[in-house]
């Protein structure tokens, strides 16, 4: 992986993670939580795609989130962030918060995404599936909605609270952050009128569900694959809402298989 | 000094298992726990209460808004402000506040406060509070990332609209309105004088600092916690070189008073245990959406004064504890006399805003507590900050103020000629 910090348009100012050198060209778009100092699936996607993954602004160490208030401001930011890195059209890979603001890069402009991978995506709200609210839930009550078994080594290691207070604090202060920037697009209901758009998506797009995701259940899926026009559904064994983590051979696998074929 | 009587209409009828059984008093509390036909009678104590502490010669009775709250039940403080409007003669209505970025169009508050100025004779207190994380993103919905740049608009707006001879027109972020045109405007002019109540972000010290508006404290912690937070406030108003004057800050303060201290612990100890284990049990969860609270202010410390960090603090005080480390201000007239001066200097306050009614206490204890401050503690504390002149508080020039007709209970239609013999007798003056 290589860290870059990358200026865009004079508002921006990037913590670009790269990963791999040749390849098709594949945009990551992360969920609310945000990229890890490592992500494992990353480095293994990096092995076959160059693979761009930005912080998001108010992430980490990217700015100028005060520019962003709406969907519309995030697809012209992904737009203009994909010209300037020279990929006008790619691979578009979204998780969660991710997979939501994919699908709208890829409805808003159907020239962007070359193929479309939304994993575990929000956008859709059904009143008998409520998502659970993750604004609302405690870092100790965290790993059981996040992941499909809370007691496995990755959900302790993503979850675990910081005993010393300086760390536990800066941690704090960074989730503040990047969960203000998420409730932009996920406050109080995940629902940004993605409805209304996402027939315009024209990319063959691949949705891929863990099958024990408690935060936003594959129940959703429907709304998906009955709106967009190529779009299937490969649910993941023994995975909640963190795919990434707890399967990652099988969704590196799959996401790689389509992509190629 | 002057001293505002502060409701905060709790339901006084929670489960005694309430904490255990349940995750938190306000947001998601259940339904069921409330019956309207209590809430009848309470509405109606609570009011009355509000009412005797104006014939008791309090300078302001105080409500404030929360929302899905059994602490709080005034979703709508300005319906109680109006309600006292019309059976009070001469206590300011301290309405603390309307969590104006919760309005669409703000402009409706603008109005609404006007009403309350108009009707009252030019007695409002304008309070505009950010609102908690609790009522404003959980229960109303707003994006915790946008809510203090929409207060900020929405404030604007408002002054503007209280401020302008003509009409205007307003392109802002959050509300465009192509003809602004306040009808009726306020009685106090410009504007009625603006109190923000605050718990304790750092930013409303500038704001008040920089616009002249008073400071309010709103804490349950009392006076020994709520130091930490006038120090701040009273250092950003050095650093910008204004009056040092006490009756810019306000202050909430539990204050209970009995015969003797003894007798006081007996009174109200049972009362404070339910506000303080019952009303203020909140699921840490809804204490503090992520954005609510600036970075700024997460790193100068201050913890929010609800959810289960807040709780751990107090969870095994006793009635001692909270007199000790000022929770409360309680016992005989004379303690009371004594803490209360040693805390309101300590403070720098001017502007006490006293809870008198809290948790569980029964209509009969509130009337004996406030009757009790009222004769044996205000009068004695009234020469406190003499030296200083309150511009925050309604300036009452108007010579001719309008009294309610009296009240007829008669069924409709049974008495029509007293009904209008008693309304010729109070045709409504109008002053020059």
């Amino acid at each position: 992986m290589i860290t870059t910090q990358k200026v865009l348009n004079g508002k921006f100012s990037l913590e670009m993670h790269t990963f791999g050198t040749g390849g098709e060209p594949l945009l990551f778009i992360h969920g609310a939580g945000g990229l890890m100092p490592m992500e494992p699936y990353l480095e293994e996607l990096g092995k076959t795609f160059k693979v761009y993954a930005p912080q998001f602004p108010g992430y980490g160490e990217s700015t100028g989130n005060e520019h962003i208030d709406d969907i519309g401001d995030a697809v012209c930011f992904f737009h203009e962030l994909m010209d300037e890195l020279g990929i006008p059209t790619a691979h578009i890979v979204g998780h969660s918060m991710g997979g939501m603001l994919a699908a709208e890069v890829a409805a808003f402009d159907v020239h962007r995404a070359k193929k479309l991978v939304l994993i575990a995506p929000a956008g859709f709200w059904i009143d008998e599936h409520p998502i659970a609210d993750l604004f609302a839930t405690d870092l100790t009550q965290i790993a059981p909605l996040l992941f499909h078994d809370p007691n496995s080594p990755a959900a302790q290691m993503m979850t675990a609270i910081p005993t010393d207070f300086k760390v536990l604090e800066t941690m704090y202060v960074e989730r503040v952050k990047r969960f203000a920037t998420a409730s932009k697009f996920l406050w109080p209901i995940p629902d940004r009128g993605l409805k209304k758009r996402a027939y315009r998506i024209a990319a063959p797009t691949l949705l891929l569900w863990g099958d024990d995701d408690k935060l936003i259940p594959p129940a959703y899926a429907k709304e998906f694959t009955s709106r967009i026009k190529n779009c299937k559904l490969e649910l993941i064994k023994n995975a909640g809402h963190m795919v990434m983590y707890e399967q990652q051979e099988a969704l590196v696998g799959a996401i790689t298989k389509f992509l190629k074929g | 000094m002057k001293f505002t009587w502060f409701h905060l209409m709790p339901y006084r009828f929670l489960p005694e298992d309430f904490k255990d059984k349940y995750r938190s008093v306000w947001v998601d509390i259940p339904r069921d726990l409330y019956d309207p036909k209590v809430g009848h009678r309470l509405y109606n104590d609570y009011l009355d209460q509000l009412e005797y502490a104006d014939s008791m010669g309090f300078d302001g009775l105080g409500v404030n808004e929360h929302h899905q709250n059994a602490y709080g039940l005034m979703p709508s403080p300005n319906i109680m402000a109006a309600s006292l409007s019309r059976r009070t003669r001469n206590a300011n209505l301290v309405v603390l506040g309307n969590s104006i970025a919760l309005y669409n169009p703000p402009i409706r508050v603008a109005e609404e406060f006007a009403m309350l100025d108009v009707i009252s004779g030019g007695r409002l207190i304008a309070g505009f509070p950010v609102g908690t994380s609790m009522d404003t993103n959980f229960c109303y919905g707003e994006v915790p990332a946008t809510i203090r740049e929409k207060y900020y608009e929405a404030h604007e707006l408002i002054m503007k609209a209280w401020k302008a001879r003509d009409v205007f027109s307003f392109n802002g972020k959050y509300t465009k309105l192509r003809y602004v045109n306040l009808w009726p405007k306020p009685i106090q002019q410009p504007h009625p004088p603006v109190w923000i109540p605050g718990g304790g972000s750092v930013e409303t010290y500038d704001f008040c600092a920089d616009h002249d508006y008073q400071y309010s404290f709103l804490s349950y912690f009392g006076y020994i916690a709520g130091k930490k937070v006038s120090d701040g406030y009273w250092e950003v108003m050095a650093k910008k070189g204004k009056e040092l004057n006490p009756y810019s800050l306000g202050f909430a303060q539990v204050v209970a008073v009995s015969e003797t201290d003894e007798q006081a612990e007996k009174d109200y100890s049972p009362h404070m245990d339910y506000f303080y284990n019952r009303c203020l049990h909140v699921y840490q969860g809804f204490a503090d959406a992520p954005g609510y609270r600036t970075v700024k202010t997460i790193k100068a410390g201050l913890l929010g004064q609800v959810g289960e960090r807040a709780a751990l603090a107090r969870q095994d005080l006793k009635w001692k504890d909270f007199v000790d480390q000022g929770y409360i201000i309680a016992g005989s007239p004379k303690t009371v006399r004594e803490r209360l001066r040693e805390a309101m200097k300590s403070l720098n306050c001017g502007h006490l805003m006293i809870l008198q009614q809290i948790g569980s206490m029964p209509p009969e204890l509130v009337r004996k507590n406030t009757n009790l401050f009222a004769t044996e503690v205000m009068p004695h504390m009234r020469d406190l900050w003499s030296e200083f002149q309150d511009r925050w508080s309604p300036k009452r020039d108007m010579k001719d103020v309008a009294m309610p007709g009296p009240v007829y209970f008669e069924k409709a239609g049974t008495n029509g000629a007293a009904r209008a013999a008693a309304a010729a007798s109070t045709e409504v003056r109008v002053g020059k």
